[in-house]
């Protein structure tokens, strides 16, 4: 058979050589040198982009089988990529979290620079660690589990390698703009329009990609696992849309306003904020636990009936969440208390599906002993378990009404963030390298227990801080004397933070090191031949469904 | 769906068999929340209700307010006063809804590493807030803030202004075509009493207020912060509010 281009290489080369002249002429006419920059930026990419297609070309076969021997001929390279970004990603997100929780202990740590000041490095820090490290873990364990659970190859042929290399060239352009000075101050949605745009056009592909694979599955029955990406991926294209309704100021300039002002914006940011938690950091990671802790404790899933309960009373009640985190505001009354009320309820399905995940380990308990990969994802299903406790008891008002503003929040969502979303990743990644390069196993399982308890010790120090921090701030904020003043100016409260910001910057700087620990063992693993014996079980996790 | 099984669970295959209406299933359940939740705020008489007093921002202060959001101040400073008793008494009266009517992105905040800024415009001097800025620690010695004497050194481009105020306008933001035209002229008037253009300001803005900032000559983007600083929470006289017809 001739070997031709395909429609999605010369449609792709056409839209981004169209994309490069465009990046150019806005390159030329830019008002501020930062936005310049990203257009440059935009017009390398796309002639990048290009020079690959036609370098792929060269390469490939004639056409790609979709199976080889009777089995799927599964699309692991954009996998393998999304993967190794993910720990990068990873790396760099945790150390800026380190830096600025050094800046609040030492301000000297701003060191006077214009783009490393704590008001740009937080969002910096909270954009890689959410969305460049866990957006690439979604990425790469959705496209692995989608294509192994609906036993087919991965839909498209340029698609999903669009998906990932451009997700993580949004990650580029959102994180140098935020040191730039390029933001729409939205939290969690800071990148301004013409990346948002740029991301819209990937999550699109990204959506088109999953939901395709699905249709052409081999399997009757969609697994559980994609149902919790497919809520994500729908979902989080919603929010994304209704947060970011800006208008640009101009084709070549990269501020814009948003359409929404005042308590209608608020709302609207929460409604996004809080389900970026539920959908992006929570509905995706569940994903990721129902199909990872039963192939690595080799259990089937505890219940499916919970399965079912958990997916869908978790999407219906998350939505409804959003205004908890604007109690005693301007907020009309109702909102809040609708926002809290159904932050209580959405505490049982929250734990219905940790009970789903802990559960998968029965008759496989004593495999924690010796598997610390596995551990790791089980202590990742305990603090979910203890963070989706915390959030309801901080959403009630009267809780709230101490928390909010303080430290306290902080700390919850790092419970979540690193015990949660972090180790669950981790276990992940542990799984999957090894099965993605063909290991027998893990380089070395003794350096995954080095990393669990280094992590582990971290987040302990970090919590414990944040939560002495927060409350004594919360109380100290409305502690009134004898006589009926208030006892404390706010610069008092602020003093008696040091010491807690100092442990809490050392918890971080434990999980740095566990991270580091892990790629180091990532590595190895994928580089040297020189592998250790897994607990068995290994080969059938190999033959995955 | 032939071979039925009376059990409401086989229902469920209907979502696992077909990855469209699973997709759908998934969009009509997470679309009640936000309905519910945001769409009547558009109509409320408490959440878009007119206060006396509230006006659009002025070109220094709206240039103000984008640095102000360029620097990401959010991350730790919040504008919204809760109605607890405390906050009330530390910072002023609660914040009201129309008082960020005018704030595209609103900047409440979520975290106080520094206190509220909702009311702080006039509590400190214009010369406070300079030195403020440059070197928070030379003022305040306990405080975490960083140095932004970097906003000294940048001058203030105040002929993007006009564009930006033309896009809010759009918005919905009731700026005059003339507020809109004398933009750049009305944001130096603003900052110092000596600029020539300060008495046409004070015609196009009558309730704003003339700083004493820019003095040197350059006005910079300090300059800019402290004009949007020293505005906030001033705009609703609340010795004349009436909180009766505001009830939330």
């Amino acid at each position: 058979m001739s070997k031709s281009l395909t429609f999605g290489e010369i449609g792709v080369s056409i839209a981004l050589i169209a994309l490069a002249a465009l990046s150019l002429l806005v390159a030329a006419k830019a008002y501020t040198p930062e936005y310049a920059f990203h257009a440059y930026l935009f017009a390398a990419a796309s002639v990048g982009g290009v020079y690959a297609i036609v370098n792929r070309y060269g390469a490939r076969a004639a056409q790609t089988p979709q199976t080889v021997d009777g089995k799927p001929n599964y699309n692991m390279g954009p996998v393998k990529f999304a993967t190794i970004m993910s720990m990068f990603w990873g790396v760099a997100g945790f150390l800026v979290g380190l830096i600025v929780a050094l800046q609040l202990a030492w301000p000297a740590f701003n060191f006077d620079l214009p783009w490393i000041q704590f008001g740009r490095l937080r969002p910096l820090h909270t954009s890689a660690v959410i969305f460049a490290f866990g957006g690439n873990a979604l990425l790469a364990t959705s496209f692995y589990v989608v294509q192994r659970t609906c036993h087919t190859r991965l839909a498209g042929d340029i698609a999903p390698w669009f998906v990932v290399l451009g997700y993580n060239f949004f990650i580029v352009i959102a994180g140098t703009g935020y040191l730039l000075g390029v933001t729409q101050g939205k939290e969690y949605a800071e990148p301004e329009w013409y990346s948002d745009l740029f991301l819209t056009v990937v999550w699109v592909v990204y959506f088109l990609v999953f939901l395709i694979t699905v249709t052409k599955r081999k399997e009757p029955h969609i697994y559980v696992a994609n149902w919790f990406y497919l809520a994500f991926i729908v979902t989080i294209a919603v929010l994304h849309l209704g947060n970011n309704a800006t208008i640009p100021v101009s084709l070549f300039s990269p501020k814009s306003y948003i359409v929404w002002s005042g308590v209608q914006d608020a709302m609207f940011q929460w409604w996004y904020g809080h389900n970026a938690v539920g959908f992006f950091l929570t509905a995706g990671f569940l994903a990721m636990m129902y199909y990872f802790v039963p192939k690595r404790a080799n259990r089937p899933v505890y219940s499916y009936r919970l399965s079912i309960i958990h997916f869908w009373t978790l999407i219906f009640l998350y939505i409804w969440a959003g205004p908890h985190h604007l109690h005693y505001t301007a907020l009309p009354d109702w909102a809040q208390t609708l926002g809290m009320t159904f932050s209580v309820m959405l505490w049982m399905p929250s734990w219905g599906g940790m009970i789903n995940g802990l559960m998968t380990l029965s008759g496989a308990w004593d495999k924690l002993r010796t598997d610390p990969v596995l551990r790791m994802l089980v202590v990742s299903v305990a603090f979910y378990g203890m963070s989706t406790f915390e959030g309801p008891l901080m959403s009630i008002k009267v809780v709230n009404s101490l928390s909010h503003y303080t430290d306290w929040t902080v700390g919850h969502v790092h419970s979540g963030a690193l015990g949660w979303v972090g180790f669950v990743s981790f276990g992940a990644i542990y799984c999957l390298v090894p099965w993605l390069w063909n290991r027998p196993g893990l380089y070395s399982l003794k350096l995954v227990n080095w990393h669990f308890w280094v992590a582990t010790l971290g987040i302990v120090l970090y919590i414990t801080s944040m939560w002495v921090a927060g409350i004594m701030q919360g109380l100290m904020w409305r502690a009134y004397t004898a006589l009926g003043f208030l006892e404390y100016s706010f610069i008092e409260t602020v003093e008696a933070m040091h010491y807690f910001y100092v442990i809490r910057a050392m918890g971080g700087g434990l999980f740095v090191v566990g991270a580091l620990i892990m790629v180091w063992n990532i590595y190895k693993t994928i580089v040297s031949s020189n592998v250790e014996a897994v607990p068995a079980g290994r080969s059938q996790l190999a033959a995955a469904e | 769906m032939a071979a039925q099984n009376t059990s409401l669970w086989s229902k469920h295959a209907i979502f696992e068999k077909n990855s469209i209406i699973l997709v759908l299933g998934v969009l009509i359940v997470i679309s009640f929340g936000g309905l519910v939740q945001i769409a009547p705020l558009f109509y409320l008489k408490s959440t878009i209700e007119k206060v006396e007093g509230m006006r659009p921002y002025t070109p220094l202060e709206l240039a103000g307010r984008d640095i102000y959001v360029r620097e990401g101040c959010y991350t730790c400073h919040s504008q919204m006063i809760r109605a607890l008793k405390d906050e009330v008494e530390r910072y002023g009266h609660y914040s009201l809804a129309s008082e960020s009517m005018y704030d595209r992105p609103f900047q409440w905040g979520s975290k106080r590493n520094g206190p509220d800024l909702a009311r702080v415009g006039g509590k400190y001097s214009d010369d406070w807030q300079r030195a403020h800025l440059a070197a928070p620690r030379s003022v305040v010695p306990g405080s975490i803030m960083p140095n932004y004497a970097f906003l000294f050194n940048a001058e203030l481009k105040v002929d993007r202004i006009a564009e930006n105020m033309k896009v809010l306008q759009i918005e919905g933001v009731p700026y005059t075509d003339e507020q809109i035209a004398n933009a750049a002229a009305d944001a130096r008037g603003q900052s110092n009493a000596d600029d020539a253009g300060n008495s046409a300001f004070a015609k196009r803005w009558p309730t704003a207020v003339t700083r004493t900032v820019g003095a040197t000559g350059k006005l910079t983007e300090a300059d800019a912060l402290v004009a949007y600083l020293q505005m906030l929470g001033t705009l609703v006289d609340f010795k004349v509010y009436d909180a009766k017809a505001n009830l939330r």
